[in-house]
């Protein structure tokens, strides 16, 4: 009878010390750390145990943007104490529609320090430490100290050097050199959360093909046969600036400038009838403004920080979670309904940061070197812009030193199957990033 | 040099385009004016973290009005999950300092905060006329949410009304009964409208001067000849041997590719753009334009077939495209033609072509609206943008017929209706949150039932040798067992034993999640909740974009939404 009467009424532990303001203030993060659910595993750390784990992670956030502001407040809420920022900008006053840590008197200073400053200050006991500058001024020594690192990004360019950076960071014999990634991204309506265990799950350059850059305009029909109103915002950005005002670096965020711009274009769709080139298209163009918005930021900022939570807590599993087939991608659309697809994403044998062999491309072997290097810069999979192509036995082109530039030169106008047979394989290395791309080249 | 003034910036932004820059790239000028125009009420209660974010990112946008009801008092846990409370608002009232710290946020908004008692405002005559657009947050006594529910749907005013809860969310919307929706932003993909297959002579002539002799143009202009044209002019060529007849079936148009493709002049060195275009564009683009099943629905509707002198525009508009339609047998025209190879001036000139049929078409509707407005007498005639803006976007347009919201009470049974049966097949679906909907709510019944302790209690006292749980998943399990049974019995369906069972395991589990937060929110899922509930919001006060219909839910466990209609 009595045992019955326990078994029936079994209670579950409130968090401790109810009386303490702290304690009290915490209560709803701590029903989830304290209890049990059905999809915590039994052997996860609970109580004041996991409180003290949660409290102890140090969390890195890198962009104190759209993204990042949200990042910085979701995280401190919870229960994270020691979190460390990065961003290089500076407070511009478009970013007010959305980065709500932000003031129009704030215009001008650096988004890392006015956030972290901020959030620190309306929740009480978190350290949040800025650095307003590049991530790529910082190196493994400094990545090193992180327990999880969540991203709030624009540029594919920085996501891909984080991503290298954390994946050849990885020694399988030391567990704590694996520092699981959590990359959101949003754009209008739209984004998507993705959660990378480097060298467990497809990583960001396994993923690459899904920012694939938008296709250039061919020269000639900007300089020739313009139809769009985009064809002529591009030719006075690309020609008639260079021809103009050649020695004035041009300034996207000067008004001068883009108003200049815009009246070139303006000029030239008049002669060619072509109607629409406004200020804020061009404005668009040349910066190329991906539009942005509070609530799709939120949405997928907070996508991030649950996994980061979960990541951290096991108080339930996370994307990426390392068992086989486990989802470690969710792909959010808010244009029609609201839509989601959560899925895994498969890691790639041939990625050139996490896989093991070399990316087989099929090309033309009449095809000349130069037009080749366009081709590592257009493909969606590669997008390298200012590649050094060696084999194994000699260089073929170099950007740099001018020396090393200069010798290498004449093989850009050579034929590929002058300078190489199929199935050679070529490294290629781009300054902005940390490692060498294989390919391997097969003939068509 | 002073004395001189600045050079003046042709065309250069205001202030407040800088500032709204962003988002003017997605709604534009006139979405912008509805949201300023737009008021929206929260009422808040529980936590309340979720409707605040909610309002965060109503605010940022810039919202015209908004008002805060909320009439709890600032605690400890509150500064847990609620970014715009502090250390010294303790104590104090939580709406009075959740105003001061959204209104910080953008000066362009009037942010109000009201705390009469739900039941005291709501008594009072009129009291939810000011606004336009209610969201309400739960717990909420099951009185109080008929009335507002019947309040809109009286007044025609959206509601939605959300759970925010450990890991999980939900929102229902109701919308009108009618919210018909033109500026939909379909995907532009899905937007190139060509009539390949139906051409008008104006577009005939062009490409009977464009392509004559094509076969002796030198590769210059051979190799600009746009692939609208060229695809014109070897339909016709295709018809003189297929009984005058175009390429209709997938067999017929990969022959008639065969076809282009053998004209292509691709072993010169450049290639040839525009033939590798034309060839690109024959399975899209051979179709008869007809109507999807959303415009046709439209065209069906009551109010669309019997418009009267009060009709709305859209539903004048809509009638007077379903007679062009009637007569034409396709919609009016967009007119846009995609970017293509082609010389500037043949591209302006087909550009214009199309432009033209487009101008013409939106004459032709505008005369048919005039003559409705004529007949029904009515006072204002619709302005001329409107009508354009209509038929640039006819095949894209969208009704979503507002459901009023399921408010359960203790001891009472909800209603499916017509949803009975699609919400059964849902809840087979181990893929559904339907599960997750019920279970919150069996939730608003214990809340109901349990008004100051237990999971939906903001204040019971915590204490320190713990609270019985079980006892809480065990009620609410067997709310949640009882709707279940009824929908089924509602539906007609019988499902298999095991079949039963499996769903109710399957949905206790979505009921221990809940109780193991004891009605406590995770700010991630309320900031995420907020995020999604403030796009809702924005699509239906500005009218683009498609809202949810009706229902959705998050599963922050696995991190997945399901949208249902309930």
């Amino acid at each position: 009878m009595e045992e019955e009467f326990e078994e029936s009424h079994r209670t579950v532990p409130k968090p401790k010390g109810m009386a303490d303001p702290e304690a009290r203030r915490w209560e709803y993060l701590r029903y989830i750390l304290y209890r049990p659910g059905p999809w915590v595993p039994e052997e996860a750390t609970q109580g004041t145990e996991a409180v003290k784990f949660l409290e102890r992670m140090k969390v890195l956030v890198i962009g104190a943007g759209g993204l990042g502001c949200e990042i910085l407040k979701n995280l401190a809420l919870s229960g994270f104490k020691d979190i460390h920022v990065i961003d290089m900008d500076t407070i511009d006053v478009s970013n007010l529609n959305r980065q709500f840590l932000f003031r129009q008197a704030d215009v001008g200073k650096y988004k890392a320090e006015v956030a972290a400053k901020f959030v620190m200050n309306r929740v009480k006991g978190v350290s949040i430490e800025a650095y307003c500058g590049k991530i790529q001024d910082k190196d493994e020594s400094y990545y090193k100290q992180f327990n999880i690192i969540v991203c709030g990004l624009d540029s594919v360019e920085a996501r891909r050097w984080i991503n290298a950076t954390l994946v050849d960071m990885v020694d399988l014999e030391d567990g704590d050199s694996i520092k699981p990634l959590v990359d959101g991204g949003t754009e209008g309506f739209k984004g998507q959360t993705r959660v990378i265990i480097p060298s467990f799950t497809a990583c960001i350059e396994c993923q690459l093909e899904l920012n694939a850059p938008r296709a250039a305009v061919p020269l000639c029909t900007l300089a020739t046969i313009p139809r769009q109103p985009q064809h002529c915002i591009e030719w006075a950005h690309i020609i008639a600036w260079e021809e103009e005002r050649k020695g004035d670096t041009l300034d996207t965020d000067d008004p001068e400038h883009i108003t200049w711009l815009y009246q070139k274009a303006a000029k030239r769709a008049a002669e060619f009838n072509i109607t629409g080139v406004t200020y804020s298209m061009t404005q668009g163009v040349v910066k190329n403004i991906i539009p942005a918005i509070a609530s799709t930021n939120a949405i997928i900022a907070a996508s991030c920080c649950n996994e980061a939570f979960k990541i951290a807590t096991a108080m339930n599993p996370s994307l990426g979670a390392p068992a086989e087939g486990e989802n470690n991608y969710m792909m959010y659309s808010g244009d029609d309904g609201v839509y989601t697809y959560t899925y895994s994403y498969e890691k790639k044998e041939d990625c050139p940061v996490c896989g093991i062999t070399a990316k087989k491309i099929e090309v033309d072997g009449e095809m000349y070197l130069r037009n080749f290097m366009d081709l590592l810069a257009e493909m969606p999979d590669a997008q390298l812009k200012k590649p050094t192509i060696r084999t194994e036995g000699q260089s073929l082109y170099y950007q740099a030193p001018a020396s090393l530039e200069e010798a290498t030169r004449h093989n850009l106008s050579k034929k590929l199957s002058e300078l190489l047979s199929s199935g050679d394989e070529v490294a290629v290395s781009d300054p902005a990033y940390t490692i060498d791309f294989r390919f391997q080249l097969i003939f068509k | 040099m002073p004395g001189t003034t600045p050079p003046v910036l042709e065309g250069a932004p205001t202030d407040k385009q800088k500032k709204y820059d962003r988002q003017l790239r997605l709604w534009a000028a006139s979405g912008q004016q509805a949201l300023e125009e737009a008021h929206v009420l929260l009422i808040n209660a529980g936590p309340g973290a979720a409707g605040v974010e909610t309002l965060k990112n109503l605010i940022l946008p810039g919202i015209g009005k908004c008002t805060i009801h909320d009439d709890c008092k600032v605690q400890d846990a509150d500064l847990g999950v609620n970014f715009f409370l502090e250390q010294s608002n303790i104590g104090g009232s939580r709406g009075d300092f959740l105003k001061n710290n959204l209104q910080e946020l953008n000066p362009d908004v009037d942010v109000n905060w009201i705390w009469d008692p739900l039941e005291d405002l709501l008594a009072k005559h009129d009291a939810l006329k000011p606004y336009t657009l209610i969201i309400v947050v739960p717990p909420v006594h099951p009185n109080s949410l008929s009335k507002i529910s019947q309040h809109c749907q009286a007044t025609d005013t959206p509601l939605i009304y959300l759970h925010s809860v450990g890991f999980y969310s939900h929102f229902t919307m109701q919308l009108p009964y009618a919210f018909p929706i033109v500026d939909t932003h379909p995907d532009p993909e899905t937007t190139t409208d060509l009539r390949l297959l139906k051409p008008w002579p104006e577009l005939s002539a062009l490409v009977e001067q464009k392509t004559r002799g094509l076969e002796a143009m030198d590769n210059e202009d051979h190799g600009h000849v746009p692939y609208v044209l060229l695809l014109l002019h070897y339909i016709e060529v295709w018809k003189l041997s297929h009984d005058g007849k175009p390429p209709q079936t997938y067999k017929e148009k990969n022959e008639f590719k065969q076809l282009v493709s053998a004209e292509g002049r691709f072993s010169q060195p450049e290639g040839e753009e525009n033939y590798e275009q034309a060839i690109a564009a024959v399975l899209k683009n051979f179709n008869y334009p007809e109507p999807s099943s959303a415009v046709k629905e439209v065209f069906k509707s009551p109010e669309c077939q019997n418009i009267t002198v009060s009709s709305a525009n859209f539903w004048i508009i809509a009638n007077a495209i379903s007679q062009f339609y009637g007569t034409n047998g396709v919609l009016p025209l967009p007119g846009s033609v995609p970017d293509m190879k082609a010389k500037s001036a043949d591209y302006i000139q087909l550009q214009t072509v199309y432009k033209e049929k487009a101008r013409s078409d939106v004459a032709t509707v505008l005369g048919l609206v005039r003559d409705l407005e004529q007949e029904l007498g009515r006072p204002q005639p619709i302005e001329e943008r409107e009508v354009e803006a209509f038929c640039k976007n006819a095949a894209h347009i969208k009704l979503v017929r507002g459901r009023p919201l399921q408010v359960i009470r203790p001891g009472e049974n909800v209603e499916w209706g017509v949803q009975a049966k699609s919400a059964v097949n849902k809840l087979s679906d181990p893929d559904s949150l339907i599960g997750l909907y019920i279970a919150f709510l069996a939730y608003d019944v214990f809340c109901a039932n349990h008004s100051s302790h237990g999971i939906g209690a903001r204040a019971h006292e915590p204490t320190e040798d713990g609270v019985d749980l079980d006892w809480n998943s065990e009620e609410m399990a067997e709310t949640m067992y009882k709707i279940i049974d009824v929908l089924i019995k509602e539906s007609g369906r019988t499902l298999e034993e095991d079949e039963l069972e499996e769903i109710k395991s399957r949905s206790s589990k979505f009921v221990a999640e809940i109780v193991r937060a004891a009605g406590g929110e995770l700010h991630n899922i309320a900031a995420l909740t907020g995020g999604l509930v403030a796009q809702e919001a924005i699509k239906i006060i500005t009218k683009q974009y498609v809202p949810v219909d009706n229902t959705c839910l998050f599963d922050g466990v696995f991190s997945k939404t399901s949208v249902i209609r309930v």
